[in-house]
């Protein structure tokens, strides 16, 4: 699934922004990555949509290597990916129903078979009702809806989150969580990077990574191991 | 995803209209400069090749010549390849024409006794000898026949034809590189600030997975769209200038078929090319 192993990137003026960090998660679990800004957080999710290569170690992707992936090879990786951001990241110029098509369109889907998968996707966000709506007429927890009805056009195996929650009203925040966790329960494998943690102490059932200056400083599966041990 | 590119490419133009629309207003007024020059061009040449067709070479013949001697020099010269047309003048023929021409000297031609003209054989060139060296040659045959006593053949005037020639070719081609040169600019800079325009679209693309041909193939089709568009309106821009200036200064022709077509072909490949350079080298930053 997601492997990192003993992983760190350095940047030429930042410095170390991770230090030898080993991460592996497994099929359909749900886990929260948490710590400070800085920590790290965003990183680890940057490397794992390849969008940097690590500056030691090597992180596997669901077959793919940072070692070995060419540059070429790199949108057939996105598309097993699905990607949430805080700051939503829809276009301002298409509706909330072509916002979700242009997933699909850039993968070269036929237009009937898009039509279709975008109702469904909108339905299952709760946002049938607002497919025309513009992003500016939709409020933040909507918006995020739509952008997660995206992430899920490609029938990722992971559903990877950057602060999801982060520009939402507890309410709203709620709201998303919740269809983080449907969309965990039918199987799907997430990961959340978030510094809310009266949500992530809330959910005890769910896996913590917390990073601090770069290095995994709790997990909670290491624990589990302890615990049987 | 052919049509979802020419979408794309398209609806960019509504997006941003101003920056399309001076896009193609820049490349169309480069080609513009290069069809007036290749108007230009077009009608010097032709001019020139109307003059070069009047070349000739005339032999003077001395008083005395046989109709013998005449007869096969004829036959001799209407073989040689350089020779289109041969026309022999006699010395009463040379004198009607003489009169004909210089009104003034008329009366002093009449009170002649004797006709000071010489009797003339004029050789109308065929094309490709018309050049100064291959009429010099045939100067040299013509002088070998002991009756003839001169060849004028206008050297210094046919040098100067060929020269316009090599200077109006020359001009138009440094003139339409340069203009070439100065759309193609314009095209990148168009690109690049469209490509900038679409920044977040772009790295959306890449984010849910789109290749890199996927992401090009629209700006590649907006700059291939532009330059068929300013192409066109280039020609038209000639054409109405070239209807302006045949009606109202001189008399013109327009330009073949082929040089129509290839100003077109030409904007669309030069806006091709030139958004391939742009997006090759902006998507990278993205």
């Amino acid at each position: 699934m997601i492997k990192l192993t003993s992983v760190s990137k350095e940047y030429p003026r930042a410095g170390h922004a991770l230090r030898g960090v080993s991460l592996h998660i497994r099929k359909g679990e749900f886990a929260f990555l948490t710590g400070h800004s800085g920590a790290g957080k965003s990183t680890v999710l940057r490397l794992i949509q390849m969008a940097e290569r690590p500056s030691a170690g090597e992180v596997r992707v669901s077959g793919f290597s940072s070692k070995r992936l060419r540059r070429r090879d790199i949108p057939q990786l996105r598309r097993k990916l699905g990607v949430i951001f805080q700051e939503f990241r829809l276009l301002p110029d298409r509706t909330a129903a072509e916002n979700v098509a242009f997933a699909l369109e850039v993968t070269g889907s036929k237009p009937s078979i898009i039509s279709k998968r975008v109702g469904r996707l909108l339905a299952q966000v709760g946002l049938a009702h607002k497919a025309q709506a513009m992003p500016d007429a939709l409020s933040g927890g909507e918006r995020q809806r739509v952008a997660i009805a995206r992430a899920l056009a490609n029938d990722p195996f992971i559903l990877l989150a950057d602060e999801p929650t982060g520009n939402l009203d507890e309410w709203a925040a709620r709201g998303i969580f919740d269809l983080f966790r449907e969309i965990n329960a039918s199987g799907m494998t997430v990961l959340m990077a978030t510094h809310n943690l009266e949500l992530v102490r809330a959910h005890p059932e769910y896996r913590v990574v917390e990073l601090g200056e770069g290095e995994i400083v709790y997990d909670s599966a290491d624990e589990a191991v302890v615990d049987r041990s | 995803m052919a049509p979802y590119a020419l979408r794309e490419a398209l609806s960019a133009s509504q997006r941003t209209p101003l920056l399309t629309l001076l896009s193609i207003v820049a490349i169309s007024l480069s080609l513009f400069v290069v069809g007036l020059f290749g108007l230009t061009a077009y009608n010097i040449s032709r001019a020139i090749d109307e003059i070069e067709e009047r070349v000739e070479v005339v032999a003077y013949l001395r008083d005395g010549t046989t109709d013998e001697q005449l007869t096969v020099a004829r036959a001799e010269i209407t073989a040689l390849p350089e020779v289109q047309q041969l026309l022999y003048v006699s010395k009463t023929e040379a004198l009607a024409t003489a009169m004909d021409e210089f009104d003034e000297f008329r009366d002093a031609f009449a009170d002649l006794d004797v006709n000071p003209l010489p009797a003339s054989l004029e050789l109308r060139l065929n094309d490709g000898f018309r050049d100064p060296e291959s009429v010099e040659l045939l100067a040299q045959r013509l002088l070998a026949y002991p009756f003839v006593e001169d060849v004028s053949f206008g050297r210094p005037w046919i040098e100067k034809i060929v020269s316009l020639r090599r200077i109006s070719a020359g001009a138009a081609g440094v003139l339409g590189i340069s203009f070439g040169i100065v759309a193609a600019i314009i095209i990148a800079s168009a690109i690049r600030i469209a490509v900038f325009a679409r920044r977040e679209e772009i790295s959306i693309m890449r984010l849910v997975g789109a290749t890199d041909g996927f992401i090009r193939r629209p700006f590649l089709l907006e700059g291939f769209i532009a330059g068929l568009v300013g192409g066109a309106l280039a020609v038209a821009l000639t054409f109405v200038t070239f209807r302006v200036v045949d009606a109202t200064l001189i008399s013109i022709s327009w330009l073949p078929i082929e040089w129509t077509l290839l100003g077109v072909a030409a904007g669309a490949i030069f806006g091709l090319l030139s958004s391939a350079v742009a997006v090759r080298r902006h998507l990278g930053a993205i």
